[in-house]
């Protein structure tokens, strides 16, 4: 079971960073098919939001075919997002220190790194719609 | 359930108070299974208007439809409202056992076992006071008593203004819970964007007497972005677009606002409002709302 939380200076409506969360959730394998999802009541009790704003996430999820709610019991996981990238994520995480530990090296600063970054993969993703 | 469409209906709704109108030209049409914010400057009208919705106030003009009746006309439109009042009141000579009796004498749908499981996981001593009890336990058993009630439609003025951060946080976990569990709509006024953007998912916003925008929250945010670019004239934007506030130096133009379709004038740099953002800019915009294709509005007095 994962539990959510809400960031309210992201500018993310709450229902979409409660998609999020179950996304990187399954992204990460903290969820598997079959797990269950909090149910409405625990969230909206936890959180103090909206019912309707968690019924619209969890109605998203199961648009997307990664959870299926069964009436009266709950919601439950269908199908996961990690798969085989997950076992890719171990050595692109050493991959990926290995450069920060250069990038400081270097003399970069955290928000340096950051932009950097950023700016990298908004590029990259541009010569791949391009 | 015969849930009618709408929860509450006003049509030119107003209420004036000797010389002085708290609420004027009101038109509301609020969808039911809501949780409705009102929010506003102090004085703006909107325990006015709650005050009407729950049949304690008579308008002056216009008419008013709650859950599909007159407010407050019989005891079965009485049942089907529930009314927290400003700062939650309740009988400080009276205990926590005597205010669930009078719940229960009262109301003819009332939940007991709902209001005593209540109270116990509240954790508070039915033989206290309610002279006794702290801030936040008072809002509790306010709510406790609306919501044993078991409305159809649950109206609260204010209801955490004067909570400290934790007690406001559990009042509205609690709220909410009901939400979900009795599908009661709810219209509650608040100070607190915070809050509301949590709670709500409809929003009034009434500044100086009258209704300035009125939506499902999501619309709203959706609707309305902030236009940054070169300075430009306003009256020479297209018709589609309203603006809510301008600001200008001698080379920028700064404009919220709100837009029937997408904004393609290249020319503007367009970035998306939170609700904050958007409840501020409404009521610091009072000038410059009805710009564009509504209707001017009529001077009533």
């Amino acid at each position: 079971m994962i539990e959510f939380h809400l960031d309210a200076r992201s500018g993310v409506s709450p229902y979409q960073q409660l998609v999020q969360q179950v996304r990187n959730a399954l992204r990460l394998g903290l969820l598997h098919e079959g797990d269950q999802l909090p149910t409405v009541k625990d969230v909206v009790a936890g959180l103090a939001i909206n019912p309707n704003t968690v019924l619209k996430a969890y109605r998203e999820l199961e648009h997307e075919g990664l959870v299926a709610a069964r009436p009266g019991v709950g919601t439950f996981v269908t199908r996961t997002l990690a798969g085989a990238s997950l076992a890719a994520h171990g050595p692109l995480r050493r991959d990926l220190e290995r450069w920060l530990a250069k990038a400081r090296r270097a003399g970069l600063d955290e928000e340096s790194i950051e932009a950097l970054f950023a700016a990298t993969f908004r590029g990259a993703a541009q010569q791949d719609i391009a | 359930m015969s849930a009618p469409s709408a929860v509450l209906r006003a049509e030119g709704l107003g209420r004036k108070y000797r010389r002085l109108w708290a609420l004027s030209d009101c038109t509301l049409d609020v969808p039911a299974g809501k949780v409705v914010g009102l929010v506003g400057p102090n004085g703006a009208g909107k325990t006015t208007l709650l005050s009407m919705a729950v049949g304690m106030l008579r308008p002056t003009t216009g008419t008013i439809e709650v859950l599909g009746g007159r407010p407050g006309d019989g005891p079965e439109q009485l049942a089907r409202v529930g009314y927290v009042a400003q700062d939650t009141p309740t009988y400080a000579g009276l205990t926590v056992e005597d205010h669930l009796r009078l719940g229960r004498h009262l109301n003819p749908r009332w939940d007991d076992a709902l209001a005593r499981d209540r109270i116990a996981r509240l954790g508070v001593d039915p033989a206290r006071k309610a002279s006794r009890l702290s801030g936040g336990q008072r809002a509790q058993l306010a709510l406790t008593l609306g919501i044993a009630k078991r409305p159809d439609l649950l109206v609260l003025d204010e209801p955490v203004a004067s909570l400290d951060p934790l007690a406001r946080r559990e009042f509205l976990q609690d709220l909410m819970e009901a939400v979900a569990e009795q599908e009661v709509s709810v219209i509650l006024s608040s100070h607190l964007v915070s809050d509301l953007e949590r709670v709500c998912d409809h929003l009034i916003v009434l500044v100086d007497s009258r209704v300035r925008v009125a939506g499902d929250i999501d619309d709203l945010l959706a609707g309305h972005h902030r236009l940054t670019g070169p300075r430009r004239d306003p009256a020479s934007l297209p018709v589609a677009l309203h603006v809510v506030t301008e600001s200008h130096t001698d080379v920028q133009s700064t404009l919220v606002v709100r837009a029937d379709g997408p904004v393609l004038d290249p020319a503007w740099a367009v970035s998306e409002l939170s609700l904050e953002d958007l409840v501020l800019a409404y009521m610091s915009g009072s000038k410059t709302v009805d710009r564009g294709r509504r209707a001017p509005l009529e001077v009533l007095s």
